[in-house]
């Protein structure tokens, strides 16, 4: 049934380099089954047949004339957060501010995805500007966990990574500014990684925290990720704060992690995660792959992160004082919603009103007040101080105790619907063992773990030094080769089973 | 003594934007040129495009360093950019990136020349940031438009000390901020066309008090003539208040040139809150040692060093010294002209008479002056000769300036050579006095005045070319 949806990666490019079937026919086959399913899933924003098939009819032709010649992601179906900025492909951020809006430029990692032969199939639905933790708070509607349809997916990548648990795309691109891809990728059940801040350009992914964001990858395993990691890593002259740092051989570290497993390696274990009010699902599920850790040879090592009760606090300063400031320029000026009014004021109060949803509103009065004058030393100064104390929290572990640390990703599984939506506050807590990763800039991995009662997926959380995503791939690796999980399951399960 | 009487001084400080002439924008790869279609000088940074990114331009930087080495400031081994947010149609990304708490230089110092000797005025600070686009209103129809493509053009902000005490102290201070910024080729300086201009923060206080008066802000002062009747008319209005003794409000006034005043536009309580944080888009700025020292080295003679020079190796008064390095061209003009011909003080004769006067007569700058120096040292080097009069000079002048032709070519052409030959001019002399005998008669009974006569009708005989010495000489001869 879903035989081509549900394939990894490598297997795909051996069917194609092997012409058991087409790039046409792996792309049909996505874009069928994203239009059978996202009715229910909603995970789609805009769905990219006609430049998808084009491309793959490109792909094809590559194929035939030199197939050993082709770029590693050649004809593999990629759905991109409605974030990234797409040429000739409208980008919303999942707002009204910006519905209709047709970029003419291409967001850099995208760029290099499309380069190395991956085709996009469409844009991914988000927490408007991708502020929420559960994918509620898009203006074109909540996106469904397909694990319970009465669920969120976590976000604000929910629709990311739903297309990837899904088997709408194999791989696809998220952004995470606090756990915005960790999260949703442990609700759903698939690898999602935020890489170091720095590794891949931030350019043309539209601006919510600039500090904190950074574009990352999701797929159905270690392997795959890795494929578009590498695709999308490295310095990009357009972003100053891109780094020039070496980008390593990926799928060595997957070698590594297959073959060697974790001799060696020093796992840090943060006492500060395991606190009261996390599922005791969550809890046991990530202990037990720590022990699982240390049978494949790892040391486990107690670490400290004294600061951590104080990410939250200061990542709900920082984030929205940023954000404050990037979305200024949605003023109906230039481009996207413009509200008539009399006067310039009233067009600026009407639109951006209008525009907005209640959280990014929210966020944006968070973020003028704290860097109002009289107020910046006590919020905004004050938080980029805690941020350099959780800073050095983690180089104190890292330089003396461990080579990665290992962690929950989520204080429960997936929540339903609704559930949440009352208290910004409740939801701002599903960020506790994610944001402080984004304060630091450390690469983060989410590798699914186990499951509840329920079902649900729970992710284990890998984080890494700065720049060493091969050591967070190599521990993913190790554990994802002998973990049972099925991470196929949803993309398997056939089209007509997800209903509401 | 009453306080009407009690003398009162004027406290100033100018904050000088001044546009970088760099090709390329501060953050964005779009041309800086002036004068384009509207909106065609853009790209999707410049235009705020969600998901754009600033990249700053290194030559910027190396401009604004200049600025500060030639302004002995203390160059900053880091800076920081910081958004200044104001929502306003011609701001695309709804904030302007600036410099604030880290500018890239502080502490420096000009020296400005004055009537009555030299006074030193402080420089806290220049940081570098970007300009607006520019908003006009349509007449009769209810829009506005926006221009962008002014929107990202390299600004350095010039911010001095209150070290100023009257209009024309400040008047000088432009002067010489626009005279630097021109010789180190980082700016056209060109106040109308807005490429420097400025605000000035004005208070007054009775002379002896330390602690400084309600400070004014005034804007809009774009021209050398503007700046000075602005802070007089300020200075004066708010002297007023002070000796009435009402209280004088901090506020921001707009100078209205039509009608010669400045009007309050807005106050203290309506003033912006610009929530200054640093962009999280772009790293601090660090500059290099070696960086600095480099631009240091390359720097060029800079204008106070140009005026020393010019007195102590040309030997010339404070008048022309300062005439001839107004603009860098023209010093350097007359730096080669000096060397090809060695008459400094007839070549800045000529040059602040003849030639400044006919490219001002055509409005051209030194830059398209038709004469090349070496031309004009040849000029004046045939006058030291004797080979041509000054007189006949004048008309080879205006003959090089329409042609450009080397002077000597166009006294050979056109046979204006001097006449030394004693006997050719005796001849003329003789024949002169045959034609004119009632002046003879004249002159011969004590009217002394009639001897210029007779030179003005042999000068004129010979088209000019006579030696004025010999003629002298002859004439002399003859009528004793």
């Amino acid at each position: 049934m879903n035989e081509l949806t549900s394939l990894s990666v490598a297997e795909m490019r051996r069917g194609l380099l092997s012409k058991q079937f087409s790039c046409a026919e792996l792309v049909d086959a996505h874009l069928m089954r994203i239009e059978e399913t996202n009715e229910v899933l909603n995970s789609f924003i805009t769905i990219a047949s006609d430049s998808a098939r084009k491309a793959a009819a490109q792909a094809d032709e590559a194929i035939l004339r030199d197939a050993d010649a082709t770029p590693p992601l050649t004809g593999i179906p990629v759905a991109v957060k409605d974030m990234l900025v797409t040429k000739d492909i409208e980008t919303t951020c999942a707002s009204q501010m910006l519905k209709g809006f047709i970029p003419p430029y291409q967001c850099t990692a995208v760029a290099r995805m499309c380069k190395q032969g991956g085709i996009i199939v469409g844009k991914t639905n988000l927490d408007e500007f991708a502020m929420g933790a559960s994918n509620e708070n898009s203006s074109f509607g909540p996106v469904r966990n397909p694990w319970d349809t009465k669920r969120v997916p976590g976000g604000s990548s929910g629709g990311s990574a739903v297309a990837v648990s899904a088997g709408q795309a194999p791989l696809a691109l998220g952004t995470d500014t606090g756990g915005s891809i960790r999260q949703p990728a442990s609700l759903t059940g698939v690898v999602g990684m935020k890489p170091t801040y720095g590794r891949v350009s931030r350019f043309g992914a539209v601006a919510f925290a600039s500090s904190l964001d950074q574009i990352g990858p999701f797929a159905r395993s270690v392997e795959d990720l890795a494929f578009l990691l590498q695709a999308i890593s490295g310095k990009d002259e357009n972003d100053s704060t891109s780094v020039s740092e070496p980008v390593p051989s990926f799928s060595e570290a997957i070698e590594k992690g297959s073959n060697d497993g974790l001799k060696g390696v020093r796992v840090g274990v943060p006492k500060e995660y395991f606190i009261e009010g996390m599922d005791s699902a969550v809890e046991e599920a990530v202990r037990k792959s720590l022990s699982e850790l240390e049978e494949m040879g790892a040391t486990l090592v107690e670490v400290s992160l004294p600061h951590t009760e104080l990410a939250i606090p200061t990542y709900y300063i920082l984030n929205p004082a940023e954000a404050s400031s990037n979305l200024a320029r949605y003023d109906g000026v230039r481009y996207g919603l413009r509200e008539p009014a009399k006067n310039l004021r009233e067009m600026y109060a009407k639109t951006r009103a209008k525009g907005f949803g209640p959280e990014v509103k929210r966020r944006i009065m968070i973020g003028t007040y704290v860097l109002s004058a009289g107020y910046y030393d006590a919020y905004y100064l004050k938080a980029q101080q805690i941020r350099t104390l959780i800073i050095n929290d983690f180089k104190a572990a890292f330089a003396n105790d461990c080579d990665v640390i290992a962690a929950p990703v989520s204080p429960s599984t997936a929540f339903a619907i609704g559930e949440k939506t009352d208290s910004p506050l409740q939801m701002y807590l599903a960020d506790v063992f994610t944001c402080p990763i984004n304060l630091a800039g450390l690469p983060g991995m989410s590798v699914p773990c186990g499951q509840d009662s329920n079902g649900l997926p729970i992710g284990l959380q890998f984080i890494g030094k700065p720049f060493d995503e091969a050591s967070l791939l190599r521990c993913g690796q190790a554990y994802f080769k002998q973990s049972n999980f099925d991470i196929r399951a949803m993309a398997k399960k056939s089209s007509s089973e997800f209903a509401i | 003594m009453s306080s009407s009487e009690k003398p009162i001084e004027a406290v100033i400080g100018l904050e000088v934007h001044c546009q970088l002439s760099t090709d390329s924008k501060i953050f964005a790869t779009s041309s800086t040129a002036a004068g384009e279609k509207p909106n065609s000088l853009t790209d999707p940074v410049t235009l705020g495009l969600p998901g754009c990114l600033p990249v700053l331009n290194k030559k910027v930087v190396e401009y604004a360093i200049k600025l500060g080495l030639a302004t002995h400031c203390e160059i900053q081994r880091e800076s920081v950019f910081a958004r200044k947010h104001y929502l306003y149609p011609d701001l695309p990304k709804g904030y302007q990136i600036s410099q604030y708490e880290k500018p890239i230089c502080l502490d420096g110092h000009v020296s400005v020349r004055l009537k009555d000797g030299v006074k030193r005025i402080g420089i806290t600070r220049i940081h570098l940031e970007e300009d607006a686009g520019k908003s006009s209103h349509v007449d009769d129809e209810a829009i506005s438009v926006v221009d962008l493509n002014r929107a990202g053009v390299p600004l350095v902000e010039i911010v001095s000390e209150p070290d100023i005490r009257s209009s024309e102290e400040a008047g000088a201070y432009m002067r010489l901020l626009r005279q630097t910024v021109r010789y180190l080729d980082i700016s056209d300086g060109n106040l109308e066309e807005g490429s420097l201009r400025c605000d000035a923060n004005i208070s007054v206080r009775y002379e002896g008090e330390e602690k400084f008066g309600t400070k004014v802000e005034v804007k809009n002062i774009n021209s050398f003539r503007y700046v000075e009747k602005a802070i007089d008319y300020e200075i004066e209005r708010q002297s007023e208040m002070l000796r009435n003794g009402e209280a004088i409000s901090q506020e921001t006034r707009l100078w209205d040139e039509a009608k010669g005043k400045t009007r309050s536009m807005r106050s203290k309580e309506f003033a912006e809150d610009y929530r200054y944080f640093p962009d999280p888009d772009l790293l601090p700025l660090m500059v290099e040692t070696d960086w600095i020292e480099s631009i240091k080295e390359a720097l060029p003679e800079l204008p106070d060093q140009m005026f020393e020079r010019f007195k102590s190796m040309y030997g010339l008064d404070d008048y022309n010294a300062d005439v001839l390095t107004q603009e860098s061209l023209v010093a350097r003009y007359y730096d080669q002209a000096v060397s090809v011909h060695g008459n400094p003080s007839a070549l800045a004769n000529w040059m602040g008479t003849e030639l400044f006067g006919r490219l001002n007569k055509e409005g051209k700058t030194i830059e398209d002056c038709p004469v090349s120096p070496e031309n004009l040292a040849d000029l004046v080097r045939l006058i030291d000769e004797e080979v041509i009069s000054g007189k006949i000079a004048k008309k080879v002048f205006d003959e090089m300036f329409s042609s450009g032709a080397r002077p000597e070519a166009i006294v050979e052409q056109q046979g204006l050579r001097q006449i030394t030959d004693e006997s050719a001019i005796l001849a003329i002399v003789e024949q002169v006095l045959e034609a004119n005998p009632q002046q003879l008669e004249a002159y011969k009974s004590g009217k002394d005045k009639m001897f210029g006569f007779f030179v003005g009708q042999v000068m004129k005989q010979s088209e000019g070319k006579a030696n004025p010495q010999l003629v002298n000489k002859l004439l002399k001869e003859k009528l004793t």
